[in-house]
């Protein structure tokens, strides 16, 4: 009798196997419709302040690299495109938080023209605005696609990507990082 | 984010738009060895805005931009490693296809050689049980054994 | 010669006489989507009737109610049909009031796509799952083997338990029927990519092998319930296996062909998860039919065999689960959605995890199990299952990774297809390996002295084959593998050879004996030929080239020993596209060869390009062609075209292989004449 007791124990992991991932499935379901898990989320790593190229926009003031390296107050940089839909959806936030903090944009592929027609649009929430025409400083950067946020720490340390829209959970965050 | 990739990879019912990898002859390099270095490099780096495309498939923009950045950085005579470690630092350990091993993948590396012995183990299991299954009868049952089994069949 | 007016697609209703247009108003009036709807909550009803009653009957004891189960899969699977005529009928007559006729057809398209739509979207796929899960249970009610009535009607209980489930998750969250008010007058149109004629028959394939192994899983549960698990058994299970292992394989190759012409530059296998969720049922179905084949001559490996047949159906669901729950990144994927995600999951908890839960329960208290002896037959088929069971292990490890990798520590990483090359290339060659040896060896003992005499000469042979082809070729891996497939094929003929007893008797007696071998051995053999010719395929695709070329009309270009010249570009009009076809000669030392027709068709109602390359084979070798896109040059009037050539040597052995695997397997269904097995199949 204790032999069978045994044998079922042995014959039971493939059940426990299955359960084991059933479950495992079950948290990742509800997980992904509360949204806190998201299995087409890239994990971009932290990176030190790259090394890039922008191009001035006519009537905006403009920045690069020294002068984000040389700020005394965090930043937060922001890829954005006319052309992107999710992009204009997300000036509402970022005016938002231009309030409390300043918010730099990086036009990503596009050009002065087009950014000028956007703003005449659109608020403007960007304190400096400059454009990376041909997408590379995007790609120095990590960036995925458009709009991604990056806070910028004081001498160029950047201490999170935000490789999606920004949300008022987002904002929060930042606020809080920021005291 | 990703919704602006939206239109360049609509990921359908059945299959999606994988079209062209490499579209237009402009991107190929002229020496046909780097050119083949940089296939075999950029058949091994993840499209980041499409699900599960290398950036030599994809036919998205960031995909362009990265295998033009690949060819960029083999023209000025970097080495394979190094142009994956600048893609890694960038865009983390998503990008590679090929898992790199550390603690968090050793069980992934590990499972082909744990499931072939772990099935010969079991097997082994298997086979000893037909030795001892002999080996514990008596000298009279064996005699009988071979007595039916040399037995004249009808 | 122009086609006759009613021939063209999408006409065919205009060009009809008033008294056809009446009847077809009148088929459409009586298969209506409502008539539809209601058959497919009747079929529910049945289903979930045909899995209590004859359970119910089994444990009373009433014959009565067992044999309820035949009639209810009947009707059942007549209740199905009907509905899936009526959404054919609304596809058909281009009926928009239909949400799933709506959004993926439009009266324009052709007559087949109108159908092959149907199962082209989520609703109408899970509909056709549903619905060739109701013909195999009335073809396992129907069928002629003499099963015990207890044994069938338990297992009819189960289909119809797994049909009720997966009925009612059709009903719930994919119904196809569901209408749309006010009807819009036009739809929105299929994607164009899906508009193939190999994309219309891939997925009903693909689901009859999914689907063919629940058979097998009802026979193992109602066995265990039953606790009649013996080698009659395992002759009722045979046949449905085989059906649902060529079904499979047929759907696998013809998918893997879909990618490689549709795609535009030559990609048959992507390792992708939902191609991964397919392969899974496969290797397991594999290691199933060679494990049954052991338990059937020896009676060892019975309680592996029941795992396997639990695990393959359990494989089949899970790749359907996973495929719409939006958990894996593919590129292949449904439109996801969680909340079918956990409905499919609680399905799946249900049907494996009790079915699991009997085998822990009752598997251990079935007769203790024969040994083997490892230089046999049966012997090579463990180290088979083990192969191909380690195989499957890192494909389905490689492929829940990610997702469980990011669940537990929040990390993302990509496994993709240079980390399932590497891991799964040396099991697959060792598997040619012994695929050659273990059909030469025989039941229960071998001496080793003789399996030395007949291995010895052949692997020389072999082993010169490969240092020669090292030599030649300069690569390892290609190499050896050539050699490995050789040594099957040499295996294989000297089997033949043995079997027939060629050269021993006269050539009339051989040729006699040829045909009166059992149908197992023609089918193993024939089966190992088709792995070998698909791995080949694989190796000669490792050598495939190709170009591409911005070039003006008339002008030549020079790939793999072919002068490719691009002649003219034409512009085609089509029922809902518009194409540029170009024309390209292909000629080989001045000589033409063939010629290519590529095409680029043009979706006004989509807004969407869709290449269609052109193959021309000779079954040793593919040129293949694909047009990109033009490109005006400064004067107007020599554009540029792009061009993506390929020659692909080798490449239609992939799933030429493929089909004679298929074949292999159905060999066996033919009503053996030696035998006189007249109820052993269908």
């Amino acid at each position: 009798m204790k032999d069978i007791a045994r044998r079922r124990l042995i014959f039971s992991l493939p059940l426990i196997t299955t359960l084991g991932a059933g479950t495992g499935f079950y948290v990742m379901l509800s997980r992904l419709r509360t949204g806190s898990f998201d299995p087409k989320e890239i994990k971009t790593p932290q990176i030190s302040l790259p090394y890039f190229n922008l191009e001035r926009v006519s009537p905006f003031p403009s920045f690069n690299r020294n002068e984000l390296l040389r700020q005394t107050k965090p930043i937060v940089i922001n890829f954005f495109a006319s052309w992107c839909v999710p992009c204009l959806t997300e000036m509402a936030i970022l005016n938002q938080l231009s309030h409390k903090i300043d918010i730099w944009g990086i036009a990503y592929k596009e050009n002065s023209h087009a950014i000028n027609e956007f703003f005449s649009r659109n608020d403007n929430p960007y304190k400096r605005i400059a454009q990376d025409t041909k997408g590379d400083a995007g790609i120095q950067w990590g960036l995925t696609g458009v709009p991604e946020s990056f806070l910028v720490l004081p001498k160029g340390i950047i201490i999170s990507h935000i490789p999606k829209p920004l949300s008022e959970r987002d904002v929060e965050t930042i606020s809080n990082t920021i005291g | 984010m990703r919704t602006l990739y939206f239109f360049s990879c609509l990921c359908f019912l059945f299959f999606s738009f994988k079209t062209y990898a490499v579209d237009s002859p402009e991107e190929m390099l002229a020496n046909p060895q780097l050119e083949k270095r940089a296939e075999t490099i950029g058949s091994q780096l993840r499209c980041l805005v499409c699900q599960n495309e290398t950036i030599e498939e994809s036919s998205a923009p960031l995909a362009k931009d990265l295998r033009q950045k690949v060819r960029e950085k083999l023209v000025a005579g970097d080495s394979d490693e190094k142009i994956m470690q600048w893609m890694v630092k960038r865009y983390g350990n998503f990008v590679r296809l090929n898992p790199p091993f550390n603690l968090y993948t050793s069980l992934l590396w590990f499972i082909p050689i744990l499931s072939f012995f772990g099935g010969i183990i079991l097997a082994f299991g298997h086979i000893r049980k037909k030795t001892n299954c002999t080996e514990n009868l008596s000298a009279e049952e064996k005699k009988h054994i071979t007595e039916l089994l040399h037995e004249p069949r009808p | 010669m122009a086609l006759h007016p009613t021939l063209k697609h999408g006409t065919i209703f205009l060009n009809l006489k008033p008294f056809q247009i009446r009847k077809i108003h009148l088929i459409s009036e009586i298969l209506s989507p409502e008539l539809g709807h209601y058959l497919l909550a009747l079929s529910c009803c049945l289903a979930g009737i045909q899995f209590i009653v004859p359970l119910v009957g089994c444990k009373a004891k009433q014959a009565s109610l067992m044999m309820l189960a035949s009639p209810l899969a009947y009707a059942q699977g007549i209740a199905l049909s009907l509905s899936f005529a009526c959404l054919i009928t609304a596809s058909v007559t281009n009926d928009f009031s239909v949400l799933s006729v709506y959004q993926n057809s439009a009266s324009n398209k052709p007559l087949l796509y109108k159908i092959s739509g149907i199962w082209g979207n989520h609703e109408g796929s899970i509909f056709l799952w549903c619905y060739l899960l109701a013909l195999f249970n009335s073809l396992l009610a129907l069928s002629a083997q003499p099963i015990p009535l207890k044994l069938k009607s338990r297992a009819l209980a189960i289909m119809g338990g797994c049909s009720a489930g997966f009925t009612l998750f059709c009903l719930l969250t994919s119904n196809p029927f569901l209408r749309l008010w006010p009807a819009p007058l036009q739809g929105q149109g299929m994607n164009p990519l899906l508009q193939d004629p190999g994309l219309a028959l891939h997925p009903p394939l693909l689901y009859m092998g999914y689907v063919g192994f629940a058979i097998p899983f009802a026979f193992t549960v109602a066995g265990l319930l039953d606790n009649t698990i013996d080698l009659a058994w395992a002759q009722f299970v045979k046949p449905w296996v085989t059906i649902a292992w060529a079904c499979l394989t047929c759907g696998i190759a013809l998918g893997s062909w879909w990618s490689y012409y549709i795609l535009g530059w030559g990609g048959y296998w992507f390792w992708d998860p939902v191609e991964n969720a397919s392969l899974l049922p496969w290797l397991t179905g594999t290691a199933l039919i060679h494990a049954l084949y052991a338990y059937t001559r020896t009676e060892s490996l019975k309680l592996w065999t029941l795992l396997l047949s639990i695990s393959t159906f359990s494989l089949s669901l899970s790749g359907t689960f996973l495929v719409r729950s939006g958990l894996l990144n593919s590129v292949h994927a449904f439109t996801s959605d969680p909340t079918r995600g956990v409905f499919i999951l609680a399905l799946l908890a249900c049907i494996s995890g009790s079915a699991l839960l009997l085998y822990a329960w009752r598997a251990p208290t079935l007769a203790q199990e024969t040994g083997v002896n490892p230089l046999s037959k049966e012997g090579s088929l463990i180290f088979n299952n083990i192969l191909l069971c380690t195989i499957a292990s890192i494909v389905l490890t490689g492929t829940l990774y990610p997702p469980f990798l990011q669940l537990l520590t929040n990390q993302s990483i990509s496994v993709g297809k240079p980390f399932f090359e590497q891991t799964t290339v040396p099991f697959v060659l060792i598997s040619l390996f012994f695929m050659a040896v273990g059909p030469r060896l025989p039941f229960k003992k071998t001496n080793s002295q003789h399996l030395l005499n007949i291995l010895s000469i052949p692997a020389m042979l072999c082993l010169l084959i490969f240092l020669t082809s090292w030599f030649c070729l300069h690569q390892f891996l290609p190499a050896l593998t050539l050699g490995l497939c050789m040594w099957v094929i040499i295996h294989t003929i000297l089997n033949y050879a043995k079997k027939i007893s060629f050269l021993q008797k006269s050539f009339q007696e051989s040729w006699r004996q040829f045909f009166r071998l059992p149908y197992s051995v023609h089918a193993s053999l024939i089966a190992h030929t088709g792995m070998v010719v698909t791995v080949l395929g694989i190796t000669g695709m490792a050598f495939a080239t190709h170009t591409i070329v911005e070039i003006p009309l008339g002008d030549t270009v020079p790939l793999a020993g072919y002068e490719w010249t691009l002649s003219s570009v034409q512009t085609v009009k089509g029922p809902n596209f518009v194409a540029l076809k170009a024309a390209i000669k292909i000629a080989h030392k001045g000589k033409v060869v063939t010629w290519l027709f590529p095409s680029r068709k043009y979706f006004p109602e989509q807004n969407q390009i869709v290449t269609h390359v052109s193959i021309e084979t000779n079954f040793i070798r593919d040129l293949y062609a694909a047009l990109g896109s033009s490109k005006e040059t400064l004067d107007k009037q020599h554009p540029l075209y792009i061009l993506r050539l390929h020659y692909n040597p080798l490449a239609p052995w992939i799933w030429i292989g493929g089909l004679i695997m298929a074949f292999g397997g159905i060999i066996t269904l033919w009503p053996s004449t030696k035998t006189k097995f007249k109820n052993d199949c269908l």
